[in-house]
């Protein structure tokens, strides 16, 4: 369309740029922050330009973490988390294929009662069955283990509808086809219907691990020894004392929010694609 | 190799619905039968019910001396082309047509040349590293019928393979399948709507109905004497036109008519059994307006209305003759030209 | 509900494949709501050695307890707050990035990585700068003359936690409106445009209307993210004070339940939050089902 308002153009540029930096403030504050020595931060007013105390920062929070707020190293709760996130995203998507699987290629008994105790997850966020849920946790003795911080969240009616969703718009005569062809279900489940998937598995890995890498609640409850500590729980031990070290704070606050910010800058379309179609 | 044989099939859904109502059918080995009929007539169906992705509600199915009722498509030893040709998007062109084998247990060089020739006989064998994506429509029908050639099947079982493609490779690839068909003798049975297509494919055509079997014959049987109203319509381009033997009386018909067999209220006359010249043999005469001149290079269509009638009618002739839309033409038809029916009972009188 | 035309016979296989999410969601989703449901309907002594059944006594206090219904208000402003702050600032960026036809992907960018970031991070991201010792906003709002502490002001801790809320929730919102307005038919605009109308009417006449099914799936989201996803916020940052200001429904069932150990009462709470999910799924179904017809 022929728009002939050259300074529109400015303004949208003008509005776009302060919703970048709006949008980006916050963590800048945190990257500098991160830079500083504690003294440094608490001299008046919070700098805002980077510091030299980086290298110093990041290093400490890695390797030895804050042992008096009862924070373990960085080091070792960035691997928790991910092994929780992986354990999770995983988890999630082997039983949400499996479950699909069944609903869209199977015929059988109580398909309907099946599909409705799935679809009861999605009305039943861990947030307010908090405390039933965390005794459940705890009489099959699963505090204080990975298990413990991912089986308990495995259970996706989203995904398993994603993937229904999906299995209903692959086309009758691919299953026809490939009974013909001899292939019995768990065949057809590995040669046809998996290969199929490959795009929509990507790009729900990426919105799962990103779900549970920042899982907040359940790793507080159930963990306590500081050896299954999360990164993302962790750092609310830190500033919950009385003075806190909010230069490593900040660096602990950068290296929880990098694993997950990279894995959507770099897989931008598909994680578009995983959000705007699970719709939630 | 092997014959099909289906006894009083029948599928009904849940409910009250009957998509087949009891079908007999003898397929002769290494014959080639095409089901044919509307859509919703039930003949994908049956197809279906051979290939064993339908259940057998009634009835007995056999292939060779073996009854198949309750086997897996996979044990059934057929292979089948389908519409939308359904090859596996993710594989290659050579995994589409090695997968069948694989999961039957066939040994890597056995499959390996066993591809190698099927892709040769069709012409893919440049295609083998290609996802189907790559492909044109035509190629696609390839890989398919590959897919099923590469089995040596008992029986090859075709649903409408054709209809996706563009008018110009439908006729080639009709072709194509003949021969092929021709030089490996395998069974098969296809399914198509299109009667030109059914024509020119058989060794027998089956006409199917509503469920049912209105005619088994060999193409030129059921174009010469179609056993009902339904066949003689669905069978020839343009189709049969019907007329009341009360009408044609009333124009004056020479007592042409007085011998028709018994019952008969309808006479079918095809659209190249009315000649604008007069014949030498007895011949009615009927008078009419023509509506519509349609040339179509070789031949042309005249759409008429008859003299003192409502009646659509159509009168193919070859080449283009020199008249005009508004003129009145007279035509003539022999005697041996006139299918008799009875409009009652739908079906032909006399035999 | 449909399956395939043709499906494999299956008298063990499917149930063997359903079985891991069942099992699942039974040990961990049903039996804890059954609990829950249970628990509400009982009353432990102040030792925890006797419970009695009360009936509905326990919802009945709630609904007589003033920090209980203080919570209802705390957090429908909350959810209010949150969800129009964030959508507003999304549909203005979205709006703005659609106009760009080749920095629209640059700008798009970086306006999606929030999203990743966590609820408990973003809370204590927004604490940290609006810290009133050390942070960058009090600074400049005292250089305005107003003095910002939330840690006596519950309507500043309203304000921070709403603030972290909503900036997690814009990368959201924007992905949705964007791809919202860039289903609209480039044609309709064209037409506005040729009838006269100005962009400002255009984007209220023509697209704002259009973008109705996808604010109303929005509303729902956010409301649902700004009741229960937002748990983290508020416990890494003003842990519901001061004086209950931010003392939201999910925070205050995890408080009165695992710290003030009323069982009864915060099993109570959970059914009625589980009631709101219910209702709040529905209506997003409902809505997404008349969507796909559209």
């Amino acid at each position: 369309m022929v728009e002939n308002r050259p300074w529109a153009n400015l303004i949208a540029h003008i509005v776009l740029i302060s919703g970048v930096a709006l949008v980006a403030f916050p963590v800048y504050v945190a990257i500098v922050a991160s830079t500083h020595s504690l003294s440094g931060l608490l001299q008046g007013t919070l700098p805002l330009l980077p510091g030299g105390h980086g290298i110093e920062n990041y290093t400490r929070m890695w390797q030895s973490g804050v042992s008096n707020a009862g924070a373990p190293p960085a080091a070792q709760m960035l691997w928790n988390s991910f092994i929780m996130a992986m354990a999770i995203t995983v988890g999630k998507l082997s039983i949400s294929l499996l479950s699909a699987f069944a609903i869209v290629y199977f015929r059988f008994r109580f398909r309907m009662f099946f599909f409705w105790i799935i679809f009861v997850t999605l009305m039943l966020p861990v947030e307010v069955r908090i405390i039933p849920t965390f005794q459940v946790a705890a009489d099959l003795k699963m505090l204080n283990s990975f298990a413990g911080l991912s089986i308990p969240l495995i259970a996706s009616a989203t995904a398993t509808f994603l993937f229904r969703q999906f299995f209903m718009t692959i086309p009758e005569e691919m299953l026809e086809a490939a009974r013909v062809d001899g292939a019995g279900p768990l065949k057809f489940f590995k040669d046809i219907l998996m290969p199929l998937s490959v795009t929509n598995i990507a790009a729900l890995f990426v919105i799962m691990f990103i779900y549970g890498w920042n899982q907040y609640l359940w790793p507080l409850i159930i963990t306590t020894d500081p050896d299954y500590y999360t990164i993302v729980m962790g750092i609310q031990r830190m500033t919950s004392e009385e003075n806190p070290q909010w230069q490593l704070v900040m660096a602990a606050v950068v290296m929880a929010a990098l694993p997950p910010v990279l894995v959507i800058l770099f897989m931008q379309r598909l994680f578009v694609k995983g959000l705007t179609e699970t719709e939630k | 190799m092997a014959s099909i044989t289906l006894e009083g099939l029948k599928k009904t859904y849940s409910g009250d619905v009957h998509a087949v109502k009891g079908i007999d059918l003898q397929i002769e080995d290494g014959e080639f039968v095409v089901l044919v009929g509307p859509s919703g007539c039930g003949k994908s169906t049956l197809l279906r019910m051979v290939a064993g992705l339908e259940t057998i509600t009634e009835g007995t199915l056999k292939i060779g001396d073996r009854v198949v009722n309750k086997l897996e498509p996979a044990e059934r030893d057929i292979a089948m082309v389908f519409q939308n040709y359904a090859l596996y998007p993710h594989m290659t062109v050579y995994n589409n047509l090695a997968y069948g084998l694989k999961n039957r247990g066939f040994k890597k060089d056995d499959i390996e040349k066993r591809v190698r020739i099927a892709a040769k006989m069709l012409e893919i064998e440049e295609f083998l590293e290609r996802k189907p994506r790559k492909l044109s429509g035509g190629q696609r029908q390839r890989v398919a019928m590959g897919r099923a050639l590469v089995r040596e099947p008992a029986a090859f079982l075709f649903d409408e393979p054709l209809s996706n493609l563009d008018a110009k490779l439908r006729v080639q690839m009709r072709v194509e399948i003949k021969q092929l068909q021709r030089r490996l003798k395998t069974t098969s049975l296809y399914v198509t709507h299109d009667q030109l297509e059914a024509m020119t494919l058989g060794d027998r055509l089956v006409v199917l109905n509503a469920g049912q079997i209105e005619q088994v014959g060999t193409p030129m049987e059921i174009y010469a004497r179609p056993a009902s109203m339904f066949v003689a319509g669905f069978i020839g381009s343009p189709a049969m036109n019907m007329l009341p033997v009360d009408y044609l009386n009333e124009q004056g018909a020479n007592g042409l008519l007085d011998n028709l067999p018994d019952g008969t209220d309808t006479v079918g006359i095809r659209p190249d059994d009315m000649h604008l010249a007069t014949p030498a043999a007895p011949h009615l005469i009927v008078d009419s307006t023509l509506a519509l001149f349609e040339a179509a290079g070789a031949e042309s269509h005249l759409y008429v209305t008859l003299a003192d009638s409502d009646q659509p009618t159509v009168i193919r002739v070859s080449g283009q003759p020199p008249v005009a839309e508004g003129e009145t033409l007279r035509f003539f038809v022999t005697r041996d030209a006139l299918h008799p029916f009875n409009s009652t009972t739908g079906k032909r009188t006399g035999d | 509900m449909q399956t395939k035309r043709m499906t494999y016979p299956g008298r063990f296989l499917p149930y063997a494949l359903l079985a891991p999410q069942v099992i699942v969601t039974l040990i961990f989703f049903i039996w804890p709501a059954g609990q829950a449901l249970y628990q509400s309907l009982l009353r432990e002594d102040a030792f925890g050695l006797k419970t009695t059944f009360v009936g509905l006594e326990n919802f009945a206090r709630l609904f007589r307890d003033g920090s209980y219904l203080n919570s209802l208000s705390v957090t429908a402003v909350f959810a209010i707050g949150t969800t129009l702050l964030s959508m507003t600032v999304a549909l203005l960026m979205a709006s703005t990035v659609n106009r760009m036809i080749r920095s629209r992907s640059t700008y798009t960018t970086l306006l999606v990585w929030p999203y990743a970031i966590a609820p408990a991070l973003a809370g204590v991201l927004w604490w940290f700068i609006f810290n009133p010792s050390i942070g960058i906003v009090p600074y400049m709002l005292e250089m305005v003359g107003y003095r910002w502490n939330h840690r006596n002001s519950g309507s500043d801790a309203m304000l921070l936690v709403i603030f972290a809320a909503a900036w997690k929730q814009i990368s959201y919102n924007f992905l949705f409106f964007l791809a919202g307005l860039q289903s609209i038919p480039q044609s309709l605009i064209e037409a506005a445009s040729i009838d006269g109308a100005s962009p400002t009417k255009r984007f209220w006449t023509i697209i704002f209307p259009l973008l109705t099914p996808t604010t109303f799936f929005l509303l729902v989201v956010n409301v649902v993210y700004a009741m229960f996803d937002t748990f983290a916020i508020i416990h890494a940052t003003t842990a519901g004070g001061p004086a209950q200001a931010t003392n939201i429904l999910v925070y205050k069932v995890y408080a009165d339940g695992f710290v003030g150990l009323n069982l009864g009462s915060s099993a109570a709470q959970s059914v009625i939050l589980m009631v709101i999910v219910v209702a709040l799924t529905m209506i997003q179904f409902r809505f997404i089902e008349r969507r796909v017809n559209y």
